[in-house]
């Protein structure tokens, strides 16, 4: 029997009575996926990624918060000092991904709801892109930042004595006066749960999946 | 240590010094011994070091008061801090002020509105500041002053500390009887003080009588507007006693206002002509007349419009005030100087300069004898004298040179004793008397101060529920207390601790003050005020405390010319100006309008051109607009007056007149 594209795509199925006799087995990867998708589609309201500016006269700090669409904060006083150094204005930094974030997120979720209807391996490229999301996050934040960082206009009035830097993504660095640090927002820690949850999802996939793939294609090589 | 110390003494030193162990830091190894050590080498007394544990104030710690201090004949406001006693700020009122820009390009038309007789007063002399208050508390929105030399009052708005209005009194000269509000603001008291001709027009002195008045005006404020309303304001003529210090009941005294004269004896000197001087005629008779007026009433009659105009002012005259029933009159002792209505509004405490005693009159007594027409007789004018017996409740003998008295919160009163330099606490009766240990109206302690104090200022010590806690003297003279900047020598505010009960109230600080001589002060809780830090929006005119539309904005800077008229639409920011190139032609005229557009705390710039006389201080968010004409030829390198930042030097531009 020739099984069409969709089918194994789709992989096999399950009958009601087998579904409601190992209902923990088939339940659990559409249970966690449902988690990830609650957990990505809360993250989209909460910071991603804080930083706080230390220095002597600024007692209550500098922050810069991200949102997956925006970015706030001192943004201004920021870039009042940055244009000492010759640094660019933030509001030029991942001008097109604050302006896509959110319809990606909700496209990646999107193939999460798909991903609980997918019975068979292919499971896995729908899944996998949202589970890189924290990790995509940070590596262009890490992109803009050295691009910023590195770029300096010579002509700027502090430009021999601020050499080009690249302030570390988390964690703490030191610009002339400022001490930078920089920690993930709770948008970015459950972003990083819904990874693990996805992981995790993938493995409960497998284990009730798989041997029902296996036992469809031995009988039809059989 | 040289003092014998009591044990509740010796507890509290030991406390405070292990207080100031704990402050200095024990990790980097001080201890006791050094404070010790510290304390002999510059011979300080054990009373000494609980006076700093007291009130040192280490670098970031905020002040718990904050005084209101009339600034003298520096026509200012001074903003300090209690209790470390340190000058936060002036406050710009009367008289152009650099620093703030006051009167260097902005607040022109707010002096202006000042002026007296068609001519300019650029100076002024405060006396009596006078926050606004809600049911008698202080709110900490409002804060009135008077200026005595020309009968003026300023208007302040406490959200940014600036001066928003200046009024001048259209019908006298001089003023003292004020600021004082009524319990909810409703009206912002001036008494007059020298009696003129209306209008400070000119008639002889041999027609005193006849041609001279004295006064009070009932300046109406409008909080929404947070200016006072000429419109809706009036004013009571007074006989011409030369009105004095005056004070709003509140409480039990709710709609009347007190009012002090010194000289009843109308006397009008003329030391040159052999008669005799002023000090002399005008102390002759053993008393004086307190002023009670029933303002409640008083603002029925005006609104019945049973007024006069006079110099476009409404006046209730002398006569109408008193077919009214709004004036009566009750003798104090002679030359009086504070009038003071205690916390719960039942009593009212005099103080006669000449006389030991501070003179308590109860407000029940008043009203009794209003309605009974107690009166001892009536004064030439024809007002009715309260029978002094009727409405005295007590007498306390105090010291030589009373002036004026506060409240504490226990059942104390304090009085400042000029004569014999010191302050005086004395208990109060009535309802107070359980406050105290001491029996009721008693002299209980006299604490020196150095020296002639006049005002004094308990926190929050003339409200319906003064805190106590601080005291401070406001001393004319400092005489030896401080290295002598020359023969000007400052005036000195000494801080008293007041928390104790009975003898126990200590001078803990003194802080000179080098800018003027104050009189009153008053002192408010820090945290019933809530000052912008600042402006709530880039763009925003401190003047009408809104956006201006007019306002330049980033990207929009631009110079224009219309016909003769040149605008300029300026952003400042660190550490630029935009545009850094102004040129007009000789004789333009010249609209310069400036936008600080910065967002941070503390980010001022200022803007000075040289030889046209301007200098603006712009708080982040400011804008200001001035006007000149460029009469001058010549290179004109205008600059930022603030060290705003590490390129503050480079913050300049040039404003080029070309020659006709």
């Amino acid at each position: 029997m020739k099984t069409s594209i969709v089918d194994s795509i789709l992989g096999p199925r399950v009958s009601q009575k087998e579904q409601s006799r190992h209902s923990l087995r088939y339940g659990m990867p559409g249970f966690l996926l449902l988690v990830a998708r609650v957990l990505l589609l809360v993250s989209l309201f909460l910071p991603y990624w804080h930083m706080d500016l230390h220095a002597p006269q600024y007692p209550d700090n500098l922050t810069l918060t991200a949102h997956i669409n925006q970015l706030g904060g001192d943004v201004a006083e920021i870039d009042g000092l940055n244009h000492y150094i010759g640094m660019r204005s933030l509001k030029e930094a991942a001008q097109f991904e604050r302006s896509v974030g959110v319809y990606a997120m909700i496209l990646l979720v999107v193939l999460l709801e798909f991903a609980s209807y997918v019975h068979s391996r292919w499971a896995v490229l729908l899944v996998l892109p949202a589970v890189l999301i924290p990790a995509v996050f940070l590596l262009d934040l890490h992109l803009w930042m050295s691009h910023f960082g590195m770029n300096l206009d010579p002509g700027a009035p502090l430009s021999n004595s601020i050499k080009p830097f690249v302030p570390p993504v988390l964690g703490t660095g030191v610009i002339g006066q400022f001490k930078t640090v920089a920690w993930p927002g709770v948008g970015l820690i459950l972003a990083s749960v819904a990874s693990v949850v996805l992981l995790a999802a993938l493995f409960t996939h497998r284990r009730a999946y798989l041997p029902l793939v296996r036992a469809a294609r031995k009988k039809a090589s059989g | 240590m040289q003092f014998p110390l009591t044990s509740a003494r010796r507890h509290a030193t030991a406390a405070a010094v292990a207080m100031v162990g704990v402050l200095c830091g024990q990790a980097a190894g001080q201890s006791m011994n050094d404070v010790q050590k510290a304390a002999t080498e510059r011979g300080l007394s054990t009373a000494d070091l609980l006076a700093a544990a007291k009130t040192y104030t280490p670098s970031g710690m905020k002040d718990e008061y904050i005084i209101f201090s009339s600034g003298g004949h520096s026509g200012q406001v001074f903003v300090i801090g209690v209790p470390s006693m340190r000058l936060l700020r002036s406050i710009a009122v009367f008289t152009p002020e650099p620093w703030q820009g006051w009167g260097y390009g902005v607040g022109e038309e707010i002096l202006a509105a000042g002026m007296s007789m068609g001519k300019e007063n650029l100076w002024g002399d405060t006396h009596h500041p006078a926050i606004s208050e809600t049911e008698g508390e202080y709110d900490g929105e409002w804060l009135f002053i008077n200026d005595k030399i020309n009968a003026r009052v300023g208007v302040i708005d406490l959200r940014d500390f600036e001066t928003k209005q200046i009024i001048k009194n259209p019908l006298t000269v001089s003023d003292h009887g004020g600021t004082f509000v009524t319990p909810n603001t409703e009206y912002v008291i001036e008494g007059g003080q020298y009696a003129v001709p209306w209008g400070s027009e000119y008639a002889p002195i041999s027609e005193y009588k006849e041609k001279y008045k004295g006064s009070v005006t009932l300046w109406k404020f409008d909080r929404k507007k947070g200016r006072i309303d000429e419109s809706r304001s009036f004013a009571i003529e007074l006989p011409p006693y030369w009105q004095d210090l005056s004070d709003a009941g509140k409480l039990a005294s709710d709609g009347y206002i007190f009012m002090n004269s010194l000289n009843t004896e109308l006397a009008t000197g003329g030391i040159e002509s052999g008669n005799p001087p002023f000090e002399a005629g005008a102390s002759r008779n053993a008393t004086d007349f307190l002023h009670i007026i029933d303002w409640h009433k008083a603002e029925e009659v005006y609104k019945a419009g049973k007024v006069e105009q006079i110099k476009g002012f409404p006046v209730i005259m002398l006569e109408t005030a008193l077919e009214e029933g709004l004036l009566h009159v009750t003798p104090e002792p002679r030359s009086p100087h504070g009038v003071d209505v205690a916390p719960k509004g039942d009593f009212i405490v005099v103080s006669g300069k000449l006389d030991p005693h501070v003179t308590i009159y109860s407000m029940a007594k008043i009203k009794k004898a209003i309605a009974s027409k107690t009166f001892s007789g009536h004064d030439e004018w024809g007002v009715p004298i309260l029978d002094f017996d009727s409405v005295l409740e007590a007498q306390v003998e105090v010291g030589l040179g009373p002036l004026h008295t506060q409240f504490g919160p226990d059942g104390y009163a304090y009085t400042s004793l000029f004569l014999d330099s010191a302050v005086a606490r004395w208990t109060m009766g009535g309802s107070y008397g359980k406050g105290t240990p001491e029996p009721d109206w008693t002299l209980v302690h006299k604490t020196p101060v150095q020296y002639n104090v006049g005002h004094i200022g308990v926190a929050e010590g003339d409200t319906v529920s003064p805190d106590g806690k601080y005291l401070v003297s406001f001393n004319k003279w400092s005489v030896d207390r401080f290295f002598p900047p020359g023969p000007l020598l400052p005036q000195n505010f000494q801080l008293l601790d007041i928390t104790g009960k009975g003898t126990d109230m200590p001078v803990i600080y003194d802080m000179p003050i080098g800018f003027g001589e104050p009189h009153y002060a008053q002192i408010i809780k820090a945290d019933k005020l809530d000052p912008w830090t600042i402006y709530p929006e880039v763009g925003w005119d401190p003047h009408t405390m809104s956006l201006d539309p007019m306002a330049p904005k980033p990207k929009m800077e631009r110079v224009e010319r219309k016909g003769d008229t040149v605008e300029v639409y300026m952003t400042s920011v660190r550490s630029h100006f935009n545009p850094e190139h102004v040129t007009v032609k000789q004789g333009d005229k010249v609209v310069w309008r400036i936008t600080n557009i910065e967002r941070a705390v503390d980010a001022v710039h200022g803007f000075s051109i040289p030889v046209y006389n301007v200098n603006l201080s712009l708080e982040p968010g400011e804008t200001a607009k001035i006007e000149f004409v460029a009469d001058t030829a010549g290179t004109f390198p205008f600059y930022c007056s603030e060290f705003c930042s590490a390129l503050h030097l480079e913050m300049m531009g040039y404003f080029m007149v070309e020659p006709e």
